[in-house]
């Protein structure tokens, strides 16, 4: 027998009160967590406040100079970045030129148009070569492509020779027997074989935002009798935007802080020049790799100076990567 | 009420408004039907007759008919040929990338002129642009290959004497030959190393990516912040740190330890940040699905969250610790290169892999380069091999049981069968 429920409440029932509170276990692991966050972040903004602390009495006897003085002889007491900073630039922006496309092309071949047996191999491939040591990229490229990209730079430097970017000084394209030298140990050299490093990362990127594609939106782009494509330009491209340009960002980023491969390959010139063809180029890690050894409590200030304008440069392009991604749909996980 | 029983589901083909074809190699009973059009009487299993013919498959529809096929692989062979004559007989173009690059070029063309003769511009871009995409991860399975390649024809005389896998370099000079000295102090050295690193790292990567993901607020927005800024910090500069920090201010010696604390700092935030972007992507209908069968957050990280994001976050801590095993620059700055071995993290010197790699190769003595060359060789193959084991261990616990549980299941069939048998 069931009892109706009576009518004449008592006046203290209240709503219950909703509480966000986490209570037992949640709240260990809530704290716990929070306490791990605090220590990453007093751990990694420790580093950068560190350097910056370090790096101010340098920025702030040498100023302005620091970053126009071309030369660097703490002997002299004559220290600038220009030089670094503009090989740093230059083989950076060779890398890219070679990993962007071929990163492109790799993920696109990877997510569209390979057979589906074979995509989880290519894809373990990728994170392969992305694995595969920075030193060993510089080996290879010491001994294996460097007498090619010399032909490569010679054949430029015949055909192309008038751009700036392609000038090799003190070196005659069309003689009968080429200075092979002059070729060599380049900023184009090192930045072949950084490209080879970086290449990876930023297709493993461009990859997992490409996979991330709607499969309803490239279904119906098919079903409206799109060519794979006409499907690619008008639904996967667009989707993965953001993860090209970040992934690009990404790889830029680490080919800016490269440094062993750079160090191996490239012969140290302090020079500000345009040719990337030419022998003899230095980088900003490169520069801190060869001088830290022999280096007195000042140098060492300058050589931390030095990495922390590094250190910035690459937080601004990293930080401009995650502002694309952020920005594009492909940023916002899978809820759309 | 009889009369109106549908049709048992056995012969549900025969739909009843349109009589269905009788479908080759079966034979349905016929079907007696009312007026009304509603089946009457019993259901007939359908039989099969051995005589008819078999049903001819139905020709799949991605599958390109051998036309297509022929369009797609003749230009190729037609470009190959062509190339051999253009740079071996009619231009001096001697050498293989030149045969490549006109190979390529020419094979282009020739796919764009074959396009063009079936279909319209629409068609030529498609089959330009699949023949792009496919060459470009042809060079970059070339590079793979050609750096495998470089390495392991270079390197492979000294993996030829067992020595150099479990001998040091204790006495051993620049010019010896292979059947002295070893990289096992490297080896030894680097995974010392790597592994302080990683348990620095893994708990506190994957526990702060948890907290940026699950718990949130503002707090974790200025973490997540700071994390991604310092994945902007090059190697070299992390190696510095330490440097300065340990070693030129507190005084500590170069050692192993010094190197581990670098490659630390810098796979911290690699570590984090990628564990981040993995917890991101997931579904956040499987989270809140567990949330609303009443699971408490914790269970629902623990159980939900991790475990569906498990391949990614493998993934995310194999690349951090494959950037870790062969960063030299951090090492180069912190441990200092020890020709002996060493096992204390804390006691001085010790060498490690890339560390050994990058110091005979400067050395500039051919068989010194040879050796770290083998090096190289070992630091590819280890590589290689944490690789293998990270997806394996990743692998998505799928339909197709694994054979540890396939075993397990086995034993614990074992003694409840015998148990029965009594």
């Amino acid at each position: 027998m069931t009892t109706l429920p009576m009518p004449g409440a008592p006046d203290d029932v209240r709503p219950r009160r909703i509480s966000r509170r986490s209570t037992g276990a949640d709240a260990v692991f809530e704290h716990a967590s929070r306490a791990v966050g605090a220590s990453v972040l007093v751990v990694t903004g420790g580093v950068g406040v560190f350097l910056a602390w370090q790096a101010y009495p340098t920025l702030d006897r040498y100023g302005w100079s620091f970053f126009t003085e071309v030369q660097w002889q703490p002997e002299a007491d004559v220290v600038g970045i220009a030089a670094v900073l503009a090989g740093t630039a230059a083989v950076a922006l060779v890398a890219m030129i070679f990993a962007f496309p071929l990163a492109l092309l790799t993920a696109l071949y990877i997510s569209e148009y390979a057979p589906a047996r074979i995509r989880a191999t290519l894809v373990s491939l990728v994170d392969l070569m992305a694995a595969i040591p920075s030193i060993v990229y510089g080996l290879w490229g010491f001994s294996l492509v460097m007498p090619h990209a010399a032909e490569l730079a010679l054949w430029l430097h015949r055909n192309l020779g008038w751009i700036p970017f392609f000038d090799v000084r003190g070196s005659d394209p069309d003689a009968a027997v080429w200075d092979a030298s002059r070729y060599t140990a380049s900023a184009f050299c090192a930045g072949i074989a950084v490209a080879a490093m970086v290449m990876p990362m930023a297709c493993a990127v461009m990859r997992q935002v490409f996979s991330q594609t709607p499969p309803g939106e490239k279904e119906a782009a098919l079903a409206l009798g799109s060519t794979r494509w006409g499907m690619i330009r008008t639904v996967v491209l667009p989707f993965g935007r953001g993860g090209i340009i970040g992934g690009t960002m990404l790889g830029l980023g680490r080919a800016l802080g490269e440094t062993i491969a750079v160090f191996l390959i490239v012969s140290p010139a302090f020079e500000l020049k345009w040719n990337v063809l030419e022998i003899g180029t230095s980088t900003v890690s490169a520069l801190i790799a060869g001088r830290f050894g022999e280096a007195s409590d000042a140098q060492l200030s300058a050589l931390l100076a030095a990495g922390f304008v590094l250190f910035l440069i690459t937080l601004v392009v990293n930080t401009l990567a995650a502002v694309v991604v952020a920005r594009s749909r492909s940023g916002a996980g899978t809820d759309a | 009420m009889t009369a109106t029983v549908q049709p048992a589901t056995s012969a549900a083909p025969a739909a009843p408004a349109a009589p269905a074809e009788p479908i080759p190699g079966t034979h349905i009973g016929s079907t007696p039907m009312t007026a009304g059009g509603a089946y009457a009487g019993t259901t007939h299993l359908p039989t099969y007759d051995d005589a008819v013919a078999p049903a001819v498959p139905r020709a799949s529809l991605g599958r390109l008919s051998p036309d297509e096929r022929f369009l797609r692989v003749g230009p190729w062979v037609a470009a190959l040929a062509l190339a051999w004559l253009v740079t071996q007989r009619l231009l001096p173009m001697a050498g293989l990338p030149w045969f490549v690059v006109v190979w390529f070029g020419l094979g282009l063309a020739l796919t764009a002129t074959a396009a063009a003769m079936t279909g319209g511009s629409t068609e030529v871009r498609d089959r330009l642009a699949e023949a792009v995409v496919t060459g470009g991860a042809l060079v970059v399975a070339g590079v793979l290959v050609t750096t495998v390649y470089d390495v392991v024809s270079q390197g492979w005389r000294p993996l030829t004497h067992l020595n150099f896998l479990v001998d040091d370099m204790a006495g051993v000079g620049p010019k010896d030959a292979f059947d002295r000295g070893g990289v096992a102090h490297a080896i030894v050295g680097s995974l010392i190393q790597l592994g302080i690193a990683l348990v620095i790292t893994l708990p506190l990567g994957i526990g702060t990516a948890v907290f940026m993901t699950e718990v949130g607020g503002r707090f974790a927005t200025v973490v997540r912040t700071v994390v991604e800024a310092m994945t902007a910090l090059p190697s070299i500069v992390a190696g510095l740190f330490i440097y300065t920090v340990l070693i030129r201010t507190l005084g500590y010696p170069r050692s192993g330890l010094a190197a581990a604390l670098a490659i630390a700092v810098m796979m911290l935030p690699i570590i984090a940040r990628a564990a981040d972007v993995v917890l991101r992507v997931v579904p956040s209908g499987l989270r809140e699905a567990s949330l609303a069968l009443g699971a408490s957050r914790w269970r629902t990280v623990w159980c939900v969250v991790l475990p569906t994001a498990r391949p990614g976050l493998a993934t995310a801590v194999i690349l951090g610790v494959a950037r870790g095993i062969g960063e030299t620059s951090p090492v180069l700055l912190t441990s200092g290169a020890a020709a002996f071995l060493v096992t204390d993290p804390t006691d001085g010197a010790m060498n490690s892999l890339p560390l050994y790699i990058f110091s005979l190769v400067r050395s500039g003595e051919p068989t010194a380069i040879t050796r770290a060359y083998g090096a190289a060789a070992v630091l590819l193959g280890l590589v290689l091999l944490l690789f293998v084991v990270a997806r394996l261990l990743a692998r998505p616990r799928g339909t197709k049981s694994s054979l540890r549980s396939r075993v397990l299941t086995r034993l614990r069939q074992a003694p409840s069968i015998s148990q029965e048998h009594r």
